[in-house]
């Protein structure tokens, strides 16, 4: 009860004081206003375009909007499921039915962090950053921890099934795990057909490193 | 504006630079040789001092200087600001960060303009240091030892926690990357970055209260403002932009977490 009551009170509170600070006119009025700004306004307001990148990159998906929050869960049952699903339907699988690359490219895709920021070069590829986030080859040190460890991966085989799997995960992450921290690499447009490609040999190919 | 010391500066900045890259590929404690070459001197202090220079030189159209700057404890008052920053503000109304304060009263009592106060906050690789490095330097090394206490009176400083809580969750971007992505869970590591986790008390105090820091690597001091810019362009967004409103937001945010930590700054940092 006495939560509850708090959660009303803290918003009235800021409410009318926000009134009050209305009324008296001020030249620079970024933190006033009637109704409190959304994030979305706040975050337009607060950044510029950049070279290649413009204030677009602030709109949100659907998913993005309904991933926003503390708990990496979606709080609508029905909307989890939709998600779900369109995440799996928007996975294009290889034209050629063929999944695997060539893991030396695919190596160096994995190593390479650059790629949609303001200061990358958008004429080059894209690079996948998957060291930022995953262990990979036990030759390469330098790996993050957000994700889990991929050292031999490929140990799993290259049976259908983990070949779609695989490709799907890196495609659209959320089609296994809703509000995943890791990117969408295909859906987004990050990595194009033959990077992914390249990058499942790196995980799959047996003579990869990650599989020794 | 004339920096003074910055030959002296620039020198040492290559050394460390040349250094620091050096160590970090040698060693894993980059810190712990830097130490051995330099003693315990941060080489802040030189933009420390160069800060407390420009904080009493007069400047800009009115040729006032600083000292009637009011950092939120009264005009003039250095001491202890940092560590209360951001708060309210009652002659703009407005929640403020220490660099967003620092354009105000270069616009308000220097009489310059809003474009010419934030023409370059914050260098380039290879630049000697700007005028806003050098002043929050010197304005946080007044809360050394001091702990971080932002005030949560006023509403619209509750309002700037909430704010900035939802802009750290924020997804966008073709990545889907929020400030969360990466800073909400303890001990977790980008390639060998370790990444705090903002939501603690513990995480959030310890970036608080390191900023503005010396970077080795760089040869200059880095506000938490040129930290934050440079976060939101990994997180593949557009320029933020200093003394914005998401900036001053994300800071209570951080800075509330970080509530009762002891101010250290300058910091030194890889
Ligand atoms: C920003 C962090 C991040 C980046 C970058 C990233 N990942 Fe991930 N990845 C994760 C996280 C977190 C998980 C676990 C949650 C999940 O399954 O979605 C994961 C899971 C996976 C899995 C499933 C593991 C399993 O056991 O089934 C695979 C495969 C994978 N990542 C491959 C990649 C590849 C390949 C790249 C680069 C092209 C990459 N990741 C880049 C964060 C990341
Ligand atoms: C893609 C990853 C990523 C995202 C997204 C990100 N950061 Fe960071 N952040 C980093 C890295 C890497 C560091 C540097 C760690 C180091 O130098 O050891 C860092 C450091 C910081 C620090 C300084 C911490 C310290 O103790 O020195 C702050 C403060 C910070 N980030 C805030 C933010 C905020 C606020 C956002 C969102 C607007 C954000 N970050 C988004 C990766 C990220």
């Amino acid at each position: 009860m006495k939560n509850a009551y708090f959660k009303l009170a803290v918003p009235l509170l800021i409410s009318i004081a926000l009134a009050a600070c209305a009324k008296s006119p001020e030249p620079n009025s970024a933190n006033k206003s009637n109704e409190p700004k959304s994030a979305e306004q706040i975050w337009r307001s607060s950044m510029k375009a950049k070279n290649h990148v413009g204030l677009d990159r602030i709109t949100q998906t659907e998913l993005q909007k309904a991933c926003s929050n503390n708990s990496d869960i979606v709080a609508n049952e029905a909307q989890r499921a939709v998600l779900q699903q369109q995440a799996m339907n928007s996975v294009a699988f290889p034209a050629d039915g063929n999944y695997l690359g060539d893991w030396q490219r695919g190596e160096a895709i994995a190593g390479d962090g650059k790629g949609l920021q303001w200061n990358d070069n958008p004429n080059e590829p894209n690079g996948g950053n998957c060291y930022a986030c995953h262990e990979l080859s036990p030759k390469e040190v330098a790996y993050g921890t957000i994700g889990p460890s991929l050292k031999n991966y490929g140990m799993r085989g290259q049976s259908e099934a983990m070949l779609q799997y695989t490709w799907a995960k890196i495609w659209n992450p959320n089609a296994y795990t809703l509000c995943s921290h890791m990117p969408r690499f295909g859906d987004a447009g990050i990595l194009t057909e033959q990077q992914l490609k390249d990058v499942m040999a790196y995980l799959l190919d047996p003579a990869s490193p990650v599989n020794k | 504006m004339i920096i003074k010391r910055l030959p002296k500066l620039k020198v040492i900045g290559l050394c460390l630079g040349l250094f620091g890259v050096n160590s970090a590929i040698a060693q894993d404690d980059p810190f712990a040789e830097y130490r051995a070459m330099m003693g315990d001197d941060n080489p802040a202090i030189f933009v420390s001092e160069e800060g407390a220079d420009l904080w009493q030189a007069p400047n800009g159209p009115k040729q006032a200087s600083f000292e009637q700057c009011d950092l939120g404890l009264g005009p003039g008052i250095v001491e202890g600001a940092y560590a209360q920053l951001p708060r309210y503000f009652a002659d703009t109304q407005q929640v403020m960060d220490l660099e967003s304060r620092l354009f105000y009263c270069m616009e308000t009592l220097q009489g310059r303009s809003p474009e010419e106060a934030r023409k370059k906050p914050y260098s380039s690789t290879g630049d000697m240091g700007t005028e806003i490095e050098a002043l929050v330097t010197y304005i946080a090394e007044q809360s050394t030892g001091m702990p971080i206490a932002l005030p949560q009176q006023h509403p619209l400083e509750i309002a700037a926690y909430e704010q900035g809580k939802s802009l750290f969750y924020y997804r966008a971007g073709p990545h889907d990357f929020s400030c969360a992505t990466c800073h909400r869970q303890s001990d977790k590591r980008i390639r060998l970055q370790n990444l705090p986790n903002l939501t603690t008390n513990e995480g959030a105090g310890a970036a608080y209260s390191s900023w503005p820091a010396y970077r080795i690597s760089q040869g200059l001091v880095r506000t938490m403002g040129w930290r934050m810019q440079s976060c939101g362009r990994q997180q593949r967004l557009p320029e933020l932009q200093p003394g914005s409103e998401a900036v001053i937001s994300l800071m209570t945010f951080m800075g509330v977490n970080a509530k009762g930590t002891e101010m250290a700054a300058p910091g030194l940092k890889r």
